[in-house]
């Protein structure tokens, strides 16, 4: 029996959970993101410590050096859970697919002049390896962080890492006459020394016991750093002047990316160094150091299309970097 | 237009692998030891990671659109569902105990599982590994939060959802779902793999799934019904995984064999466990029920899971260890653990009654060697004691079982009067068990499991009162003081079904939708 109720008006005896309305108050609805993220991971009463961490609690806010008298201070402005994310990727997906669907339909890979497909290749396909290196350093954060509220977007982060490397993989097999370009751009990433200052900091931060230093170092000093010149400056800006145009379409996911993520980021920033001076002493400490260090792995990457500017214009991009990082509290 | 010649179409699979080709790099300014430190302790040895195919082959963008389109008809359903009132159409109120139990019990191991697998997936040193046990985790932040959507609407018009989080890491029945998945996570990468991956998500899914979704179905639940059907595709992929996991680590070293095996049998019997409350739920909770528990068992398990054992023997894998005491288990479980619950029905967050007419006859059917002879009389008996005004409520405390953490209620293996009893001298303390599985796994990592947190033992020690409480103050009353520290509202959340809120409600809210207003 169906039962057509829409006439009917019952009171509700509560708006939300009460771990919930302890936050909000209890008058009013929650939205999708606050219950799906605020006090959803286990906080007290662990039944047995981590066999690969025993001095550790399974979540413990003493894995990191920044202290927060409420991990639930920190808050994605997307408002991302599960479903906004993914629909808010869909979205981008279809984007990039018509971008690729246009370029390739149109064959305008190949009216690109040669010298400009062969810095991309170079430029680009090595990236591969750096976005499957921030995939796990994301993965990372997800696992060992406190708080729904700060690991749930770094599993997001991980997975758009992989994307990313995928879309890379994508302009590669484009441009490229084979698979091969692969694992030319595999052995530039092991081997060319244009590329071994990057891969030395991925392999670093590899190896970070703090979750908010992983954070400092790879979503805030390196997508801060790589995002804006990689793909905003050289690819959007100097590759397109020079006939490019169709490679800015196919990164334009990764533009897109940034733009909105870089939100998160410097929400998180401003958390965590608002809280106390020891926390924003911290956070100049970690972004300085780890600002300096991929400024410095970027300056032979950026050379590869920008050659003897790329001094000038890593330069400009480390002062919009300073600038950004003011705004967000934190001067360096 | 000049195009380029030889640029041949790839096919999904191919264009798959180039995806993810050569990704993955022998790192040399830190040392492979230092970048994965959790992927040798536990003694598995593994030669090439490149032969661990990613099972899901769904590149990210792929998954975006799919994924999608799920979450978009989910959340319509939800919404619709949420508007009209949905709640009305379940089949009584006593129903709504069965999601209760879901949401408080099974949907934060969800979120547990998504944090685990990116554990796992942060430690594999293999591209296809990682790439399958993240996709998993991102799945499983999906499950828990729609589950909590979901079950969100239920929250604002009945008791006993209020404050799951809160209660998952208090309330005693509820230590035994916790931790279970605490043991998993804390255990090394292979080890929860095998536990989670394979044991849980592969051999027991679907003795889970299947009764809480097919009886939301069969309940008129559409909200639940709906996030079952829709994590189903995701739950495909993870068994997909569970399996692949198995067949490579056995396939990568014969010295794996032992170690595997050793888990297999841990993570039965310990998902076996906290399967009883599945049980309980289909024979007892399901105002119309799907089948019984043991019919369940027989056909997941018995029939699905020996082919599935036998397929595995090729690699040296037998079926996992107590299976027999499990098989005569089955006709018990569910009606002892009713039991218990009905005993210490002042201490819970959902309701119990006692079965009716119909329903005590079903049993009798579905349960001809046990029901009538041991446990319909018991039952028949404190529904007389009810009616006297009676209604019993056991208020001494149990003990637990320091494995699996349930009451010492399950009988001794062919003998259903008599309770079983184990234990274990260890430095100094003596330790308690419900079975000789229990027994053994702690036997195995006995300073894993004294570290347990007891309900019972934490709350005659002390720990479970709210702070500023003086339990040596005149008047003390310890399960009122018990019940503030869950934050559970005596006389709305607990006691019997008939006579609660949640049936008053229920039937004036129904009444609301069906009769005119006189």
């Amino acid at each position: 029996m169906q039962m057509d109720l829409r006439t009917v008006t019952i009171k509700p005896q509560r708006q939300t959970f009460d771990h919930i309305a302890r936050r909000i108050g209890a008058d009013k609805a929650a939205t999708r993101y606050q219950e799906g993220t605020l006090e959803v991971q286990a906080t007290h009463n662990f039944h047995y410590r981590p066999t690969w961490d025993p001095d550790h609690e399974i979540f413990d806010a003493s894995r990191s050096a920044i202290k927060m008298a409420d991990w639930y201070a920190f808050k994605d402005p997307r408002q991302f859970y599960y479903g906004a994310y993914t629909l808010a990727r869909a979205k981008q997906q279809e984007t990039a697919e018509s971008n690729f669907d246009f370029v390739e339909g149109r064959g305008l890979a190949d009216t690109l002049p040669a010298e400009l497909t062969d810095t991309v290749l170079k430029l680009l396909l090595p990236l591969r390896h750096a976005a499957w290196g921030g995939n796990m350093n994301a993965a990372f954060i997800t696992a060992y962080g406190y708080g729904t509220a700060l690991t749930q977007p770094c599993i997001f982060h991980s997975m758009d890492m992989l994307g990313i490397a995928q879309y890379i993989t994508r302009v590669g097999l484009l441009l490229g006459d084979d698979v091969e370009v692969l694992d030319t751009a595999k052995q530039s990433w092991m081997e060319d020394s244009a590329w071994q200052g990057l891969r030395r900091y991925v392999e670093d931060c590899f190896v970070l016991k703090d979750p908010l230093e992983v954070f400092v170092a790879q979503m805030v000093a390196l997508d801060g750093l790589l995002y804006p010149l990689v793909y905003e400056t050289i690819i959007d800006n100097v590759l397109s002047s020079k006939g490019g145009t169709p490679i800015a379409m196919l990164t334009q996911f990764m533009t897109d990316w940034f733009a909105e993520t870089r939100k998160w980021v410097d929400a998180t920033v401003k958390t965590a160094a608002a809280e106390s001076a020891e926390n924003k002493t911290q956070m100049e400490t970690w972004i300085t150091h780890w600002r300096d260090r991929a400024a410095a792995a970027l300056m032979p990457i950026a050379q590869i299309a920008l050659g003897a500017e790329a001094d000038a214009i890593t330069s400009e991009v480390v002062d919009q970097f300073n600038a950004r990082m003011a705004k967000a509290g934190v001067s360096l | 237009m000049d195009m380029k010649v030889g640029k041949k179409k790839l096919g999904l699979k191919e264009k798959y692998q180039h995806m993810t080709r050569g990704l993955g790099w022998e790192t040399t300014y830190q040392s492979m030891d230092d970048v994965f430190p959790f992927v040798k302790y536990e003694g598995i040895k593994i030669h090439d990671w490149d032969k661990w195919e990613d099972p899901f082959r769904l590149t990210m963008d792929a998954y975006w659109k799919y994924q999608a389109e799920k979450e978009r008809k989910l959340y319509a359903i939800i919404d619709a569902y949420a508007q009209n009132n949905g709640h009305l159409n379940v089949t009584d109120a006593r129903y709504l105990n069965a999601i209760k139990l879901f949401l408080n019990g099974i949907s934060p191991l969800e979120y547990m599982a998504h944090r685990g697998f990116a554990m796992t997936g942060r430690q594999f040193p293999g591209v296809g590994a990682r790439v399958a046990c993240l996709m998993q985790s991102l799945d499983e932040i999906r499950h828990a939060q729609t589950q909590i959507h979901s079950l969100s609407n239920y929250n604002k018009y009945y008791n006993g959802f209020h404050d799951y989080r809160h209660m998952l890491e208090r309330v005693w029945y509820l230590s035994v779902p916790r931790s279970f998945f605490d043991d998993a996570v804390t255990a090394g990468p292979f080890e929860f793999m095998v536990a989670i991956g394979f044991s849980f998500e592969y051999v027991l899914t679907n003795l889970l799934f299947v009764p809480f979704v097919s009886g939301a179905a069969y309940n008129g639940d559409m909200g639940t019904m709906t996030f079952g059907f829709s994590a189903q595709s995701d739950e495909a992929r993870h068994m997909t995984l569970g399996l692949e996991v198995i067949k490579f680590v056995l396939e990568q070293d014969p010295d794996n064999l032992p170690i595997v095996q050793q888990w297999i049998d841990k993570w039965t019997w310990r998902g076996y466990r906290v399967l009883t409350l599945v049980g309980m739920m289909m024979d007892y909770m399901l105002p119309k029920r799907i089948m019984s528990w043991k019919e369940a068992w027989e056909v997941y398990f018995e029939e699905n899971g020996g082919a599935l054992f036998k397929d595995l023997a090729r690699y040296g894998i037998r079926p996992p260890k107590w299976l027999d005491q499990i098989e005569q288990d089955k006709d018990h479980i569910s009606h002892q653990a009713w039991a218990t619950f009905y005993n210490y029905a002042a201490a819970c967050n959902f309701h119990t009654w006692i079965p009716t007419d119909d329903e005590l006859d079903w049993l009798s059917q579905k349960y001809p060697n046990s029901f009538d002879k041991y446990y319909r009389p018991r039952l028949e008996h404190w529904r007389e004691e009810a009616k006297k005004g009676n209604r019993f409520y056991n208020k001494t405390l149990p003990m637990l079982c320091q494995t699996c953490q349930i009451p010492m209620i399950f009988t001794e293996p062919g003998d259903p009067t008599q309770i079983c009893y184990r234990e274990v001298d260890y430095k100094d303390n003596k330790y308690h068990f419900c079975s000789d599985g229990c027994k053994e796994i702690f036997e195995h990592e006995p300073e894993k499991y004294i570290q347990a947190w007891l309900p019972v033992h934490q709350i005659y020690q002390g720990n479970c009162f709210e702070e500023g409480v003086d339990p040596t103050a005149e008047g003390f009353d310890p399960l009122s003081a018990v019940l503030d520290y869950y934050h559970l509202a005596q006389g709305r959340d607990n006691l019997d079904f008939e006579g609660s809120e949640d049936q008053k409600n229920f039937e004036a809210w129904r009444g609301m939708a069906t009769k005119n207003a006189a």
